[in-house]
């Protein structure tokens, strides 16, 4: 009873307060208003605009040309294909690492590098390829001498096969940062504890680790692919004329002339973007969630 | 006793061998960078002559201003991007927590809204915006920091979550303001300097996000460090190759050097270990 006394005042006086509370967050939500917030409803709405601020669904039906639906199409499939392979292999190396003593030089070489080589890249990641597999470059030299025919290193500049390494060279990466916590949850007692009972490492991996790291491992894997699928400009320094991305076509829909009546085009690529991203990072969301129970503590 | 030596060897044998191979994996490239920017005149022999170009700081600025106006630009960015940041995100933050819980889902979610929207969209959106703020501010390549900001937010604000998560704010803001501190202070002399790694590693990522930024550099047409490169890359390869090598081993050794000074502030383990140590008393 007497708490609930002493307490009263300093409730009322929180219900007082609120107006001048809020004040503390208005610089932060006119900022992201302006920055963030105005300019994803101007993506929103200029989709179903025409160029004289009518409404249509010429921007919309204009995405199913055979050019934008490729585009689509291609990313999709990338995307797919790099966050996949790059999850697998950068599972395994996030397993490698989480091995190797907690704060070792090995760990902070390795998440250091991959921290550089996932979110410095770009432009520099793309040279670096070109620069390899030119005429006289080292990974092309070291290739035929191995003896396999790279056909003027041509194949570099296809999105479904160099893009797809280059794309794999900074998803890698992002999986080991990303995933390195999750495998790092694993307590040895859970290994302990199977070996205990008489499981072998099979059954470990099958019974135990498995199942507890499958959420973050497909949260991972779905963080990757709109990773890849948002990335311009890696794509952009290697194959600078070709459009085969939906990100490389909306940026040429911007820097290129308009024709009349396509004025918003580009806007309802941008939302077509926006939309396969978002059912994404829905899907990332609801089972980062799950991944949750085991990894906070 | 065997069988767990046994099972550590094989782990370290398994260690090693994924390591190697995704070390040469990740390695080559970069070498192979490095091997094209010392080729002779027409791949024939060794040349130290690209990287004695970018050594000598007046003929690099001489032969080559783009570079020199691009690179300018990427560090003025990554010092007004952070600093943008850390005023608007930690005060917010630390306020939301403070007098405003029920805010919080809304301000991460505001956080967290640039993961859905690439950076590609926020050009197509940022256009008319940025039209106003050239009119109003004038076209300074500097304002893009305003943008990167929010490329910044997810990143920045997860960090400092974790960081005020790690901390008592609303006990040592009531601790401070009952000593006869204003919020200014209890924000600049106790709340910052418990947040220090988590502030630190949030400037971090962006500084890095900033050097590495081009797309929307590229559409606005301003010219920062990345787009400096992607241009010349178009007219003097060697010297472009060789400034992105020097970007991503630079990049490297800031993060390398981090992970010694981020891991371990003196005071904070201190508390946690407190804390822990209350935690498993309470039943």
């Amino acid at each position: 009873m007497a708490d609930t006394t002493v307490a009263r005042p300093a409730g009322a006086l929180r219900r007082l307060r609120p107006s001048g509370a809020l004040a503390g967050v208005v610089p932060f939500f006119a900022y992201t208003t302006v920055f963030l917030l105005i300019p994803t409803l101007v993506v929103a709405i200029g989709a179903f605009l025409d160029g004289s601020n009518r409404f249509t669904l010429g921007n919309v039906s204009a995405l199913t040309q055979p050019a934008v639906v490729r585009g689509l199409v291609q990313s999709v499939v990338l995307s797919a294909v790099t966050s996949v392979v790059g999850a697998v292999v950068g599972a395994v190396l996030a397993y490698a690492v989480s091995t190797a003593r907690a704060g070792s030089v090995t760990q902070r070489f390795f998440t250091s590098l991959c921290g550089v080589l996932a979110q410095f890249g770009g432009v520099a990641l793309a040279f670096a390829f070109i620069a390899s597999f030119s005429a006289q470059g080292l990974l092309s030299v070291l290739v035929s001498k191995v003896g396999l025919d790279t056909g003027a290193g041509l194949w570099l500049y296809e999105w479904d096969r160099g893009l797809m390494l280059v794309y794999l060279y900074f998803q890698i990466p992002l999986m080991l940062i990303v995933f390195l916590p999750a495998v790092e949850g694993l307590r040895p007692q859970w290994r302990e504890a199977t070996e205990t009972l008489g499981g072998t490492t099979w059954t470990y991996w099958r019974r135990v680790a498995g199942p507890i790291l499958l959420p973050s491992f497909v949260g991972a894997t779905l963080l990757l692919f709109t990773n890849a699928f948002s990335a311009y400009s890696t794509a952009k320094a290697l194959v600078p004329q070709a459009n085969p991305l939906l990100p490389l076509q909306i940026g040429s829909s911007l820097s290129s002339e308009v024709i009349l009546g396509q004025e918003n085009v580009g806007k309802a690529m941008a939302l077509e973007m926006v939309v396969v991203v978002a059912i994404v990072m829905g899907l990332y969301a609801w089972l980062d969630r799950r991944a949750g129970r085991w990894t906070s503590r | 006793m065997s069988g767990r030596s046994r099972f550590r060897r094989r782990q370290r044998v398994f260690r090693w061998v994924t390591l190697t191979l995704l070390l040469a994996f990740f390695v080559l490239p970069l070498l192979g960078m490095l091997e094209f920017t010392v080729q002779g005149p027409g791949g024939n022999g060794r040349s130290l002559e690209t990287w004695r170009t970018l050594a000598d700081v007046s003929q690099i600025s001489l032969e080559y201003p783009a570079l020199k106006e691009g690179f300018l630009a990427s560090v003025g960015l990554a010092v007004v991007t952070p600093l943008v940041m850390l005023v608007l995100l930690v005060p917010t933050m630390t306020w939301v927590r403070l007098r405003l819980p029920g805010l919080s889902r809304t301000v991460e979610f505001v956080c967290l809204l640039p993961l859905t929207v690439p950076a590609i969209v926020l050009v197509v959106g940022l256009t008319p915006v940025y039209a106003w703020v050239y009119y109003l501010l004038g076209s300074s390549t500097m304002w893009l920091a305003l943008a990167y900001v929010v490329l910044v937010l997810p990143y920045a604000y997860r960090s400092l979550d974790a960081g005020l998560r790690a901390i008592d704010v609303r006990t040592l803001s009531e601790a401070a303001r009952s000593l006869g501190a204003g919020w200014l202070t209890v924000m600049w002399r106790v709340v910052l300097p418990n947040l220090r790694t988590a502030v630190l590693s949030a400037s971090f990522l962006s500084v890095a996000l900033v050097l590495g930024e081009f797309t929307i550099a590229s559409l606005f047409s301003k010219k920062n460090l990345q787009v400096a490169m992607y241009e010349l890359g178009k007219s003097d390869a060697k010297i472009s190759v060789a400034v992105g090598l020097s970007a991503l081993v630079f990049g490297f050794v800031v993060l390398f050097a981090m992970s010694f000074v981020g891991t371990r502030p003196a005071g904070a383990g201190r508390v946690n270990r407190l804390r822990r140590r209350r935690s498993q008393e309470t039943p």
